[in-house]
């Protein structure tokens, strides 16, 4: 299944699996589809996120205590799928769980558990041959991240090796909300733009429905994560409920259909 | 492992495909050597927002090489400063105690700051001026890394920030101190188990976050490239001094060398000008804890795994999921769950070879240095000195082993006073 952005903006919705464990997750996520989510990014929690923010590292160490693993994340993938057969699934993950898992493995597993994409935080394009051969051979989408900081040649080769969206990061730092997005987004996306066809999501910081809403004013995609992490750690035992309002008032604005497809 | 990700190809732009395009040629692709393997190991595993900041590193780095200017300022730096050349020690009563090889101690315990971590700030340090950066970060286990940095810092007129876990933070209390008198922002990380891999982390971040301004001192032969390389490059003086002195002292090459390997900086330094020498046994001693179990020791050519961390493929401890694993030592600089890729690519070529020495090994050893020599090595340098105690009495008296006594022992006095009973 392709990876389909219904309305302009999109809104892709990131949780960190297993926090506060994988039946809650199962939960949060079918409440964000039916609130409107059109993508979700399934997070495997890491020991060291060193792309991560306080939220997201306080969320990975909750699933960790229990022992939260890639295994099963895909397995909750699979799941998922069965209930909703039109959202885009992302795999988020580190690199090192998929090397611990293998990479051949794990992109046939995520294959068959009906993921459409995969998004590596620490894997760059320079490295990247053998996954890019494994996931293609699996019909898997590789989205990689593209940076303010990312020279114009550089956004080539990301955008070249990416498949259904692009991701690009909002600003230079860790995930986690900000007071003020960067005009550093918008130069990102303008200059992607130049090199790509490929629908862009911007991604880090964003956390409110004005955020949203001016971030959709130029991207295809927006990508909620901490703000979504953090609803969740603040609202014990209501956790999937309190998911779905936060999405709603999010996609409120986002109601004019799009053709944009990836 | 069948699992390593590998570029195929890499577009360098050579003089003639330079030309080509200009003539209105397409460029060709050209496989190259990729810059930055040791092996299948080594290699570029961090975030999209800083790999522009690896290559301006990378760029500035290889001019800085080519630049006489440059080495001769840093040369100065090293002999005014820093106190290079250290001696080359012959330790007779160690010598005649253990009763085999003839055993010599490199000194850089004499280093200013106290241990070899001076040399690559300094080289770092400059390489920061030449970026005109003014913010400088740095993760820091033992401390004696945070020192330096702190120490360059203050000599250069840098902003100096010292990532530093809050369990290190106790254990080395003194070099926080000596930190902050230097002027550095010492910040301690509460995350994961407190210790050298978790500063790291939070140095990470801190650099995705300000890596136009800032500059990420790394201290060891880790991270992604060029780092393994450029740190490396900056600590080969103890190798080429050593390797002159001994000849000078003893008119042959040693029969091994030995050094301790937490990220393994100090070790790499020693062994590199040696690995040519054939018949120069290289020997590593990582930290063997207290005891076998994942999570007790930090030893890991023994049950580490390839794998990705902090930017680079090496040996890792980790569990069956891929998550890292925590670790101990008794020693805080050695206590890290991977180490740099080229001594993984050295280990499984079989030119070096590594083993463990454990806490009470090291403990011991350092009471032994202290009380046979009159010198108090730095815990970390002490697993180097616990190895050459089991190895030097099976040696031939006719052969030499040199020591490479890494850092000294002052920052360690509490906790030598916590495990030592001494009246």
């Amino acid at each position: 299944m392709p990876l389909l952005f219904h309305k302009k903006p999109a809104l892709v919705v990131y949780v960190t699996c297993g926090d506060p464990n994988l039946a809650t997750t199962r939960e949060i996520v079918l409440a964000a589809i039916e609130a409107g989510a059109d993508v979700i990014e399934l997070g495997v929690p890491f020991s060291d996120p060193v792309a991560d923010g306080p939220v997201i590292q306080r969320a990975s160490e909750r699933a960790l205590k229990h022992g939260t693993s890639l295994a099963q994340v895909l397995t909750l993938a699979a799941e998922i799928r069965q209930h909703a057969q039109s959202t885009g699934l992302i795999i988020f993950s580190y690199l090192n769980p998929i090397l611990r898992m293998g990479m051949k493995k794990f992109c046939a597993v995520a294959r068959h558990a009906g993921v459409d994409g995969v998004l590596v935080t620490d894997l760059p394009v320079e490295e990247a041959g053998e996954y890019l051969q494994a996931m293609r051979a699996n019909d898997l989408a590789p989205v990689f991240l593209a940076s303010p900081t990312s020279p114009d040649a550089r956004l080539k080769q990301i955008a070249a090796a990416s498949k259904g969206f692009v991701y690009a990061v909002s600003r230079t730092g860790v995930t986690g909300a900000r007071q003020q997005l960067a005009a550093d987004a918008q130069k990102l996306v303008r200059r992607l733009r130049k090199v790509t066809k490929l629908p862009v999501a911007v991604g880090f910081g964003i956390s409110t429905a004005a955020q949203f809403a001016e971030v959709g004013g130029f991207a295809d995609a927006v990508v909620v994560g901490s703000a979504i992490v953090e609803t969740i750690e603040r609202n014990r035992g209501r956790e999937a409920a309190a998911v779905a309002e936060f999405v709603c008032g999010l996609s409120a604005v986002s109601h004019q259909p799009s053709a944009k497809t990836g | 492992m069948a699992t390593v990700p590998r570029t195929t190809k890499i577009k360098i732009p050579t003089l003639a495909a330079k030309n080509a395009a200009r003539m209105g040629h397409p460029r060709v692709p050209v496989r190259a050597p990729e810059p930055g393997r040791f092996g299948v190991y080594g290699g570029r595993y961090v975030p999209e927002t800083l790999m522009a900041a690896l290559d301006e590193l990378d760029r500035e780095y290889q001019k800085a090489k080519r630049d006489r200017k440059f080495q001769q300022r840093l040369d100065e730096l090293l002999r005014t400063y820093a106190g290079r050349p250290t001696p080359l020690f012959f330790a007779r009563r160690l010598t005649q105690k253990l009763g085999g090889a003839k055993i010599y101690l490199k000194r850089e315990d004499l280093l200013h700051t106290g241990a070899h971590k001076i040399n690559n700030c300094l080289g770092q340090a400059l390489l920061v001026e030449r970026m005109g950066k003014h913010r400088v970060i740095a993760e820091t286990g033992a401390g004696q890394h945070g020192v330096a940095t702190a120490t360059v810092c203050a000599l250069l007129g840098f902003e100096c920030v010292v990532y530093m876990g809050t369990e290190d933070m106790r254990r080395q209390e003194l070099n926080v101190f000596r930190m902050r008198l230097l002027g550095a922002e010492v910040r301690g990380v509460e995350s994961g188990s407190r210790t050298l891999k978790d500063a790291i982390n939070e140095a990470m971040r801190d650099w995705v976050t300000n890596v136009r301004t800032t500059h990420y001192l790394l201290g060891s032969v880790l991270g992604a490239h060029p780092y393994p390389t450029m740190v490396r490059d900056f600590h080969r003086v103890i190798g080429r001094e050593a390797r002159a002195q001994i000849l000078k002292a003893e008119g042959k090459l040693p029969a091994a060398i030995i050094a301790c390997v937490g990220g393994g900086s100090n070790s790499i330094g020693i062994f590199y000008d040696f690995i040519k020498d054939r018949k120069v046994q290289l020997i590593g001693v990582e930290a063997g804890g207290r005891g076998e179990k994942l999570g007790d020791h930090a030893a890991r050519f023994r049950g580490g795994l390839p794998g990705v961390l902090q930017g680079t493929y090496s040996y890792v401890l980790q569990d069956s999921a891929g998550q890292i694993a925590t670790t101990h030592s008794v020693s805080a600089g050695l206590d890290y769950p991977s180490i740099g890729p080229e001594h993984a690519a050295l280990r499984d070529a079989g030119r070096a070879e590594y083993v463990p020495a454990s806490d009470a090994e090291a403990l011991e050893a350092t009471t032994l240095l202290a009380r046979t020599e009159g010198i108090i090595p730095a815990l970390e340098s002490a697993h180097a000195v616990a190895e050459v105690v089991k190895r030097a009495p099976k040696m031939k008296k006719s052969e030499v082993v040199i020591v490479n006594v890494s850092g000294r022992g002052d920052k360690d006095i509490g906790i030598l006073r916590e495990n030592l009973r001494i009246n």
